[in-house]
């Protein structure tokens, strides 16, 4: 229990997707302007992450790993090589179902999520968080307490980065840094301050 | 042939794709520690989009519009996949250093957005020179960001030494901060500001300007 919470742990704070790792950048930058969308596109992500990173993990286990294919017949086989085919197929698909799903059941949701849903099909915090799983050689449990966490330390930083802009609107920004040069200075302070967290274990 | 040259001229400077599309961050941020790893990292990105602009544009008459995405990004995967597999076989080092950030050039949004923004209405040949100019764009920025980050945080260019470390009996005290996460926003921050300045018309406007004052004289 202990060896899952601290991986969630290091998933949210020491390793934050976004301000330490720079993944999903470009949502990051651009969808932070307002609070209340920020909040809606950090739980897309959560719930995204919560669902792709265990079904890549199964995928990798049982179809791509070298020898995983022994079940059918076929130990020598080795298709890591298509990863990156698999994992983007796969998450394009649950985006796909998620919408469907929440479109049928969760209408409330589905409006709330509105656009965002299909853009994350592009993020590159959730693949990241697939490659990552890979590399790692994370089990399935563990892949499901790192796509949460990584989603959940996604959403904490665009919701915070959201807050500071709606802020920063009203202040006297120099000609040139104005819009995109503040908010990636203040992204890299918002840095400095997740720094704060490394080295924290449980 | 003029246009040709303005198509691979004009993202470099005038219309860059970090920063003022802002397409493409994430790698520009996590790869920039070495200048080598750059490098590696900037030609890889060029050959994909300038690839996948070229195919796509070949096949854009042919695709129903309904799976355009689907198909896009089967393309850029399998370039992804051929970039990678010839990393791991030719440069194994530098690809255990870009780790994951190979496999995210298929999510780096430069690639998709050059494909929907340009090669979808494109002939061929401009669409491949569109992909180079951007993917030269993208490495502008990244050998600025790399060779800072690397000048000042290690003393190192390409891994020679140019400004003697105190470590190893020279008089430079290498700037930490450099190496981590936080300076490479900065870096890129004022990058932009200094791109702006120079194009004014990117100059974002302000949401709000502060009402001229309407009291009038010796009112009170």
């Amino acid at each position: 229990m202990e060896h899952y919470l601290s991986l969630f742990v290091s998933a949210v704070f020491v390793e934050n997707m976004a301000l330490m790792l720079f993944l999903g950048m470009c949502t990051f930058l651009a969808v932070s302007k307002k609070v209340e969308t920020a909040i809606g596109l950090g739980i897309a992500v959560v719930v995204v992450q919560a669902i792709t990173v265990p079904v890549n993990n199964l995928i990798f286990h049982y179809l791509l790993k070298d020898g995983a294919l022994a079940w059918a017949g076929l130990p020598d086989v080795d298709l890591s090589f298509l990863g990156f085919l698999c994992y983007i197929g796969v998450i394009a698909a649950m985006v796909q179902i998620l919408e469907m799903f929440l479109d049928k059941f969760v209408p409330a949701l589905y409006n709330a999520l509105g656009v965002f849903l299909p853009l994350i099909t592009v993020n590159c915090a959730i693949l990241g968080a697939s490659l990552f799983m890979v590399e790692r050689s994370y089990t399935f449990s563990e892949s499901v307490v790192y796509g949460i966490g990584a989603g959940f330390g996604w959403a904490l930083a665009i919701v915070l980065l959201a807050g500071i802009r709606e802020k920063m609107k009203y202040s006297d920004v120099p000609a040139g840094l104005r819009g995109l040069g503040i908010t990636f200075v203040s992204t890299g302070l918002m840095s400095l301050g997740f720094m704060s967290f490394s080295g924290l274990t449980l | 042939m003029s246009m040709n040259k303005t198509i691979l001229i004009k993202p470099i400077f005038a219309d860059n794709p970090i920063a003022l599309q802002i397409l493409g961050v994430c790698s520009a941020l996590a790869v920039t520690t070495s200048l080598s790893v750059t490098l590696v990292m900037c030609v890889a990105l060029t050959m994909v989009v300038a690839f996948s602009n070229l195919f796509i544009s070949m096949i854009r008459n042919h695709m129903p519009s309904s799976i355009r995405i689907i198909v896009q990004m089967t393309i850029i995967a399998s370039l992804v996949i051929l970039v990678d597999q010839f990393l791991k076989a030719f440069a194994y080092d530098i690809s255990r250093q870009l780790s994951v950030f190979v496999g995210l050039i298929i999510t780096n949004c430069i690639v998709m957005g050059r494909a929907e923004a340009f090669a979808m209405k494109n002939p061929p040949v401009p669409s491949f020179i569109d992909g180079i100019g951007n993917g030269l764009g993208y490495s502008v920025v990244l050998i600025v960001v790399g060779t800072l980050r690397e000048l000042f945080g290690s003393g190192t260019l390409l891994g020679y030494t140019i400004l003697p470390s105190v470590a190893n009996g020279g008089w430079y005290q290498p700037n930490g901060l450099m190496l981590l996460a936080p300076s490479a926003f900065f870096i890129i921050g004022f990058f932009i500001w200094i791109l702006r300045n120079k194009y004014e018309e990117q100059v974002e406007k302000d949401e709000f300007v502060m009402a001229p004052h309407t009291a009038e004289k010796g009112a009170h």
